[in-house]
């Protein structure tokens, strides 16, 4: 999922300065997962913001909605009634569904209220990993399940670096080290074979890297 | 392929190498180089110039290379992969020896969080394995990476292509894989991480041995002459990738705060001699950190010139 984390109320309040009519719009979807922009979290700043205005004897009036999914078209609609009659929405989506409002409102400020962080994985309660980077070419398949250009500093795609000790990377004791995890994996399946062989240079044009990407489906064109 | 690099001259007319490490100095000051140079020149056989090492930024690895070359060094070009894409990795390539530098080390390079520009974004668009490679290609066929046009013979890149080794990260059992990769992938000469801890290095060799890689690579042992128990202690701590076992710790500690240098030089040059005696050590690197001064000392107390 896109893992998300709301942004401090200092930085908040400073993005939401002179607007009067505030609608706050949470998204259902991976945010609400990682409690950064669900429901909930909407129902948390719309209070925070309450006091804090009252206590500065700011008028504003906060709405809120949480869209079931902000980066889909028709999750909008249904909730395009309550995005009327602001002037500004703060979106606690992630960075899609703030620009997929934004791009929908072009006359409405569109404001994040989220900090996207990565795609990743919910370890324990409270604990999120990042696990991809959305290369568009997956490797997974070659390294275990466990993804070098993510899981590894320095996205090394032939073996561990000579900062690796004690199964953690050179760059802080509790980043474990990607090519540990990798080697153990795979060692585990019996295919350290696999390591022996050079991986070539990764063609990056599938990642950000070839500009911003865009797929096309031809089958499910309407 | 041969070049016209003094060591790769040294190395198969079969001496004991000895490089020394020169950092380039935190300024455009290039009196610095050209002194830590002068200083090295007679007690080495070639000189590695260091790539930001630590990600502190520095005077570049290139220009401070070709001012050492200026002086009749031999420098050895290290090159990370930590700030540059491959278009920029293979046109310094080029560059490099067309300024007459004949020999390069491929590394990864520290993270950038180590150094003084944390919020810099890094790029591994090829990492220390993939750089070797194409360093190789663009010298022998004259080949840019998934390129077919090819660089007449007379124009490619005649370098003496070596790599890094650190036998004392782990999983211990992949490094020497790791060392017979970068082998397949060009390498011809290995400089290895500072050897404190001999046990493990003599570990290291012998699985190096035992995989016949010791006749395929000039293998350089990593040497750092300890300036005092302090630095013996950051560098357990805090410097990535480092062995530093107790003992030497417990060493250095034992002798007065004076002579502490001196027992760091003495610690130096009796690792050297038992490094001469390990089947397959081929010389020397003397990473003397912002000591070079030591260098010419250390050399000639090994018995080394």
């Amino acid at each position: 999922m896109i893992v998300g984390e709301r942004k401090p109320f200092e930085e908040i309040q400073a993005l939401l300065r002179g607007y009067k009519k505030i609608l706050l719009a949470g998204c259902g979807t991976c945010v609400k997962v990682c409690f950064a922009g669900g429901d909930k979290e909407v129902a948390v700043l719309a209070s925070q913001l309450g006091i804090a205005n009252n206590k500065a004897g700011v008028k504003a009036r906060i709405d809120q909605v949480t869209i079931e999914r902000q980066c889909e078209n028709e999750f909008i609609d249904e909730a395009a009634r309550a995005l009327d009659g602001h002037d500004c929405i703060m979106s606690m989506a992630c960075g899609a569904g703030v620009q997929m409002l934004a791009a929908r409102f072009p006359r409405l400020p569109v404001l994040p209220a989220v900090n996207t962080t990565f795609l990743g994985l919910l370890d324990k309660q409270g604990i999120f990993l990042e696990n991809c980077q959305g290369c568009g070419d997956c490797v997974l398949g070659r390294f275990g399940g466990v993804c070098p250009v993510t899981r590894c500093s320095k996205s090394l795609f032939n073996g561990p670096c000579g900062g690796s000790a004690n199964g953690v990377c050179e760059i802080d004791p509790s980043v474990p080290c990607g090519w540990q995890e990798i080697y153990d994996r795979l060692k585990a399946l019996g295919r350290l074979d696999t390591l022996e062989q050079t991986e070539p240079p990764k063609n990056w044009a599938s990642a950000r890297h070839g500009g911003p990407r865009k797929l096309i489906r031809e089958d499910n064109i309407l | 392929m041969t070049t016209n690099s003094n060591l790769q001259r040294v190395l198969e007319s079969g001496g004991f190498a000895v490089t020394a490490e020169c950092g380039p100095p935190r300024s455009a000051d290039p009196d610095i180089v050209i002194k830590k140079g002068l200083l090295l020149k007679k007690h080495v056989d070639a000189v590695n110039v260091t790539d930001n090492q630590t990600a502190i930024v520095r005077m570049g690895s290139l220009a401070a290379s070709a001012l050492l070359k200026s002086i009749g060094l031999d420098p050895v070009w290290q090159l990370v992969c930590r700030d540059r894409n491959r278009i920029a990795i293979q046109s310094d390539i080029l560059g490099a020896a067309a300024l007459g530098i004949n020999n390069m080390l491929c590394l990864s390079g520290d993270h950038q969080s180590f150094g003084n520009q944390p919020h810099a974004k890094n790029v591994f668009d090829l990492d220390s394995m993939q750089l070797l490679g194409a360093a190789r290609d663009l010298r022998d066929s004259g080949r840019l990476i998934y390129d077919s046009n090819e660089i007449p013979p007379a124009a490619r890149p005649g370098l003496f292509i070596g790599a890094a080794a650190n036998p004392f990260a782990d999983p211990f059992e992949f490094r020497a894989i790791r060392l017979a990769k970068k082998i397949a992938n060009g390498a011809q000469f290995i400089q290895t991480q500072c050897i404190f801890n001999l046990p493990k290095f003599t570990k290291w060799m012998k699985a190096v041995r035992d995989r016949g890689l010791a006749d395929k690579v000039y293998i350089l042992g990593g040497v750092t002459p300890i300036k005092s128990a302090g630095m013996a202690l950051y560098m357990k701590d805090k410097v990535a990738g480092m062995d530093v076992p107790d003992e030497v710790i417990k060493r250095i500690k034992g002798a007065p705060k004076d002579k502490q240098r001196e027992e760091g030089v003495k610690l130096c040059v009796e690792t050297i001699q038992k490094l001469r005696k390990i089947k397959g050590v081929a010389g020397v690197h003397i990473m003397a950190i912002e000591w070079e001064e030591a260098v010419p000392e250390i050399v000639e107390a090994a018995g080394l010139r």
